[in-house]
C-alpha cells in the first residue's frame, strides 16, 4: 500500500498536513500484531485457516487510509452522478471496501484480478490513480480507458487488473483464461475471478469451474455475496445460497467480507491452495450500502433499518478504526484528520478531472482494430509484399 | 548458419525460406531448433499424405483444384483440411504462444481431422480438449489472449459458437476498444459452417451473417487449400481477433501448394477468373458453383469475371471496385440467407461506392430464408445452384 502514500504526497496539499502524515507513518512500526477475525471461517471440503491473522501497525493504518479513500471516492462519485457529470451506469462499492483492501494485502501485482462492473475500488487497490478513475467516469481522455470504456470498463494491464466487465458472469471464463495462461507460462501466480451472488447462477460459471478443476488451473473464484442481485434477494434467486458450497467437488470457504483481515487471511490461504491443488471458491459475505447502481435507490427491496443496522455493526472502516484505537496506534483526532485529508485529496482530483479535456473526435475510430490492421502478407517467393489496401 | 542448415540435408529452397521466416519472438532463444522443426513440419505432411492417401470423406468427393490459385512452382499436394493443419503447425512451431482449444481437437484429432497429430506433437495443454462448453472455453481463450497467448478456438460446427456469441461480441471484438487499447485479443476462431449434405437445420448455419456487425473482429472465408493455409497463418499472426470460416463440404479438396512459406493478406480478395462482361462476387463453397456455371457461360459466349471475396469483414472494395469499373455489372452469389447476409451488406457497399459505374442493378443470389431442411431435394433448393447462376448472368447481361 506504499502506492497510496506516494500518491497522497504527490498531490498538492498544505505542507503541514503532509509533514504530520509522514511523521505519523514513520513512527508506524512493523512490529507484528495478532488480530482475531470477527467470525471463524466455514470450509466446504477443506480445512479452514485459523482465525488469527498477523499484521503490523503500518498495515492497519494503510488499511484505514485505503478504505477511507475508497469510501470517499464512491460517495463523491454518487454526487457527481447526481450532478450529471457521470452518466450511464455507475455501480458503487461502498460497504464492500474490505474485500478489495484485504485481497490486495494478500497478493502481488503479478497475480491477476478480474471482476464485474463494481470495479472502481478494486482498480484503486490495484494501483489505479484517482485521476484515472474520475477522468474515466466523466468520459475524459485522461481516463484509464481513454474515456471510451466508462464506469464498467476500468483496466490496468501493468498491475494485473483485467477489468471491468458489463455482462454479468462473462468475466469468469475470462478469469479462467487468465489462470490458463498462468499455468501455460508456468509463472507461479494466481487469478482471482470475482463475481456476485447474482452472477453465481450463470451457467458459464459452472462451465468455467469444471474446466478449472479439470486442468488444475490456479484460479480462485471469489463470490462477493452482498445478498442482492440488483433487486432480487439471494433467497429468491438461488435454491442454495451457500455459494461457497456450489463448487461441489471444488473446495470452498465462507469468509466475513466486512472484515479486512478475514479477507486477507482467506486470500492468502486460497493462493497457496490454488498454486498446489487447483481452484477454490471464496464466498465473501459482504454488503453494499448503495443500491445496485445509481438508478436504484436500494430501499425498495430492503429496509432502511437493515442498511443502517449493517452500517452500525459491521462497517469495515469502523472495525479497523476500533482496532487502531484499541492498539493505541493513533488517536481519534489523527484518524479524523486522515479522513479529512482523504476527502480533500478526492475533491482536488475531482476538480482537476472536471477541467480535463474530452476525447478528440478522431478517438472514435482508434483502437477498434490494432493498428496495422491484419497482417503483412507475402507470397511463396517471399519477395513480394502484397499491396497495402487503402 | 545457412551452411550448418545445409549440412542437415535440408533442401536449399526450404533453407532460403526458413531462414527469413524466423521472426524471433523474444523467448524463442533456440533459433536453430526452431528452424529444424520447421523443416520437419514442412516435410512431414508430404510423407503423411502419401501414407494416408484416400481419407474417409465426410461429405463430398474431391473436386479438381482451381488452376488460378495453384502456385507456379512445383510444391506438394494435399487436401484442404491438411492445409489448415499445416498452417497451424507452422505457426505453432514458430511461436510458442500459439495454442489450440476446442472440443475433440486433441486426442481425437479434430472432428474434421484438422488438428490431427498436433496433440501428440505439442502436448495436451497446448492442444486442449475442452468440455462441451462453448461459452466458457471461448471466454477462456479470450482471457488467455488478454495476457499474450494466441489461442485458436475451434467450434466443432460454427453453429455451436452461437452459444459463445456474448464472448465473441463483447470480449473478443470490443475489449481492445473499451480498454482504451490496453489489451489486444489475438485469437483465431475457426470452424466449419455452411450447408452440408443433409446435416439438418441446426448444423447448417451461416454465422458470417450474424457476426458481420461485431466491431473489432475480422472475418475471412477460405475456399481452396492454398488460401486456407495462407489465411490460417495470417489469422494467427494478426493482432486482431479473426474469425475464419471453413466449409464442411470443402475439406477434401485437393490442390498442389508451394513448399515455401507464404502468408496471405486478410483483407484481399482473390481474382479467380478475369473477364469482361460481368463481375461475379462469391466466397467459400459458392465459388465452385460459380465456376461450374462459368463453364456453361463461356460456352454460351459470356466472359464472367469471378472474384472470391475471401475477406468478409472488411470487404476488399479496392479489388471489387476495379472490377465493377471494368464490367459495370455485378452478380453476388452467396450461401448466406437473403435477409441480412454478407450479400446484403456487399450490395449496399457497392451501391454506395460504385453506383455511377453500374449499368444494371446488382443481382444477389442467396440461400432461401428458411431453416435448412433435411430432405436432399429440399436442401438443394435452399442454396444457389449453377443453373440459377447462369440464368442470372443471362438476365443481367441483356
Amino acid at each position: 500500500m506504499a502506492q497510496i502514500i506516494h500518491r497522497s504526497t504527490n498531490l498538492l496539499k498544505p505542507v503541514s498536513v503532509a509533514v504530520s502524515a509522514t511523521r505519523h507513518l514513520t513512527t508506524a512500526s512493523t512490529t507484528p500484531i495478532t488480530v482475531e477475525t470477527s467470525l471463524p471461517f466455514t470450509g466446504h471440503n477443506i480445512e479452514p485457516p485459523s482465525r488469527s491473522v498477523e499484521t503490523t501497525p503500518q498495515e492497519l493504518l494503510s488499511f484505514f487510509r485505503d478504505m477511507v479513500l475508497m469510501r470517499r471516492m464512491e460517495i463523491a462519485a454518487d454526487s457527481l452522478y447526481k450532478a450529471k457529470l457521470i452518466r450511464g451506469f455507475c455501480h458503487l462499492y461502498d460497504g464492500q471496501e474490505a474485500v478489495a483492501v484485504g485481497m490486495e494485502a494478500a497478493i502481488t501485482k503479478k497475480d491477476c484480478i478480474i471482476t464485474a462492473y463494481r470495479d472502481h475500488c478494486i482498480f484503486l487497490g490495484r494501483g489505479g490513480t484517482l485521476m484515472d478513475a474520475f477522468a474515466e467516469l466523466m468520459g475524459r481522455k485522461d481516463g484509464c480507458s481513454k474515456g471510451k470504456g466508462g464506469s464498467m470498463h476500468f483496466y490496468k494491464k501493468e498491475s494485473g487488473f483485467y477489468g471491468g466487465h458489463g455482462i454479468v458472469g462473462a468475466q469468469v471464463p475470462l478469469g479462467i483464461g487468465l489462470a490458463f495462461a498462468q499455468k501455460y507460462c508456468k509463472d507461479e501466480n494466481v487469478t482471482f475471478s470475482m463475481y456476485g451472488d447474482g452472477a453465481a447462477n450463470q451457467g458459464q460459471l459452472f462451465e468455467a469451474l469444471n474446466m478449472a478443476a479439470l486442468w488444475d488451473l490456479p484460479a480462485i473464484l471469489v463470490c462477493e455475496n452482498n445478498h442482492y442481485g440488483m433487486g432480487t434477494a439471494e433467497w429468491r434467486a438461488a435454491k442454495s445460497p451457500s455459494y461457497y458450497k456450489r463448487g461441489d467437488y471444488v473446495p470452498g470457504l465462507k469468509v466475513d467480507g466486512m472484515d479486512a483481515f478475514a479477507v486477507k487471511q482467506a486470500c492468502k490461504f486460497a493462493k497457496e491452495h490454488a498454486l498446489k491443488n487447483g481452484p477454490i471458491i471464496l464466498e465473501m459475505d459482504t454488503y453494499r450500502y448503495h443500491g445496485h447502481s445509481m438508478s436504484d435507490p436500494g430501499s425498495t427491496y430492503r429496509t432502511r433499518d437493515e442498511i443502517s443496522g449493517v452500517r452500525q455493526e459491521r462497517d469495515p472502516i469502523e472495525r479497523i478504526r476500533k482496532l487502531i484505537l484499541s492498539h493505541d496506534l493513533a488517536t481519534e483526532k489523527e484518524l479524523k484528520d486522515t479522513e479529512k485529508e482523504m476527502r480533500k485529496e478526492v475533491d482536488d482530483v475531482i476538480a482537476k478531472a472536471k477541467e480535463s479535456p474530452l476525447p478528440d473526435s478522431s478517438e472514435l475510430f482508434t483502437n477498434v482494430y490494432v493498428k496495422g490492421f491484419g497482417v503483412e502478407a507475402f507470397g511463396a517467393d517471399r519477395k513480394e509484399l502484397r499491396a497495402v489496401l487503402p | 548458419m545457412a551452411a550448418m542448415l545445409q549440412s542437415f540435408g535440408v533442401a536449399s529452397a526450404s533453407v532460403a525460406a526458413s531462414d527469413h521466416s524466423i521472426k524471433l519472438p523474444a523467448f524463442a532463444g533456440h533459433s536453430l531448433a526452431v528452424i529444424r522443426s520447421e523443416a520437419r513440419s514442412i516435410s512431414s505432411p508430404i510423407r503423411g499424405t502419401r501414407k494416408t492417401g484416400k481419407v474417409a470423406t465426410k461429405a463430398v468427393a474431391a473436386q479438381a483444384a482451381n488452376p488460378a490459385s495453384a502456385a507456379s512452382k512445383p510444391g506438394h499436394e494435399l487436401l484442404l483440411f491438411e492445409a489448415l493443419r499445416e498452417g497451424m503447425e507452422e505457426e505453432m512451431d514458430r511461436d510458442p504462444r500459439v495454442c489450440v482449444m476446442g472440443e475433440d481437437v486433441g486426442h481425437y484429432g479434430g472432428s474434421y481431422k484438422v488438428t490431427k497429430g498436433l496433440a501428440e506433437k505439442y502436448g495436451d495443454l497446448r492442444v486442449l480438449d475442452t468440455p462441451i462448453a462453448e461459452n466458457s472455453f471461448t471466454g477462456m481463450a479470450i482471457g488467455a489472449a488478454m495476457t499474450g497467448l494466441r489461442p485458436i478456438v475451434e467450434g466443432m460446427n460454427m453453429g455451436f459458437l452461437l452459444l459463445a456469441f456474448n464472448q465473441i461480441s463483447d470480449n473478443c471484438g470490443m475489449l481492445h476498444y473499451t480498454s482504451g487499447g490496453q489489451f489486444t485479443i489475438p485469437t483465431v476462431i475457426r470452424g466449419p459452417g455452411g450447408v452440408g449434405r443433409q446435416l439438418g437445420a441446426e448444423h447448417s448455419q451461416r454465422l458470417e451473417s450474424y457476426f458481420q456487425s461485431i466491431p473489432g473482429i475480422q472475418m475471412v472465408a477460405c475456399s481452396t487449400p492454398y488460401n486456407a493455409k495462407g489465411l490460417m497463418k495470417a489469422a494467427i499472426r494478426s493482432e486482431n481477433p479473426v474469425v475464419l470460416f471453413e466449409h464442411v463440404l470443402l475439406y477434401n479438396l485437393k490442390e498442389r501448394i508451394p513448399d515455401e512459406e507464404y502468408v496471405l493478406s486478410l483483407e484481399e480478395a482473390e481474382m479467380v477468373r478475369p473477364g469482361e462482361h460481368v463481375t461475379i462476387l462469391t466466397y467459400s463453397r459458392m465459388r465452385y458453383h460459380v465456376m461450374q456455371a462459368a463453364k456453361t457461360l463461356v460456352n454460351k459466349g459470356y466472359d464472367p469475371e469471378v472474384i472470391d471475396i475471401r475477406s468478409l469483414k472488411p470487404f476488399d472494395l479496392y479489388t471489387i471496385g476495379n472490377s465493377v469499373k471494368k464490367t459495370h455489372r455485378v452478380l453476388i452469389v452467396e450461401e448466406c440467407m437473403r435477409t441480412g447476409g454478407i450479400g446484403a451488406s456487399l450490395t449496399a457497399a457497392i451501391n454506395e461506392n460504385f453506383h455511377d459505374y453500374l449499368d444494371a442493378p446488382i443481382v444477389c443470389l442467396s440461400s432461401q430464408d428458411v431453416p435448412t431442411p433435411y430432405a436432399g431435394t429440399l436442401e438443394e433448393w435452399t442454396v444457389v445452384q449453377p443453373p440459377q447462376i447462369v440464368a442470372a448472368v443471362e438476365q443481367l447481361c441483356q
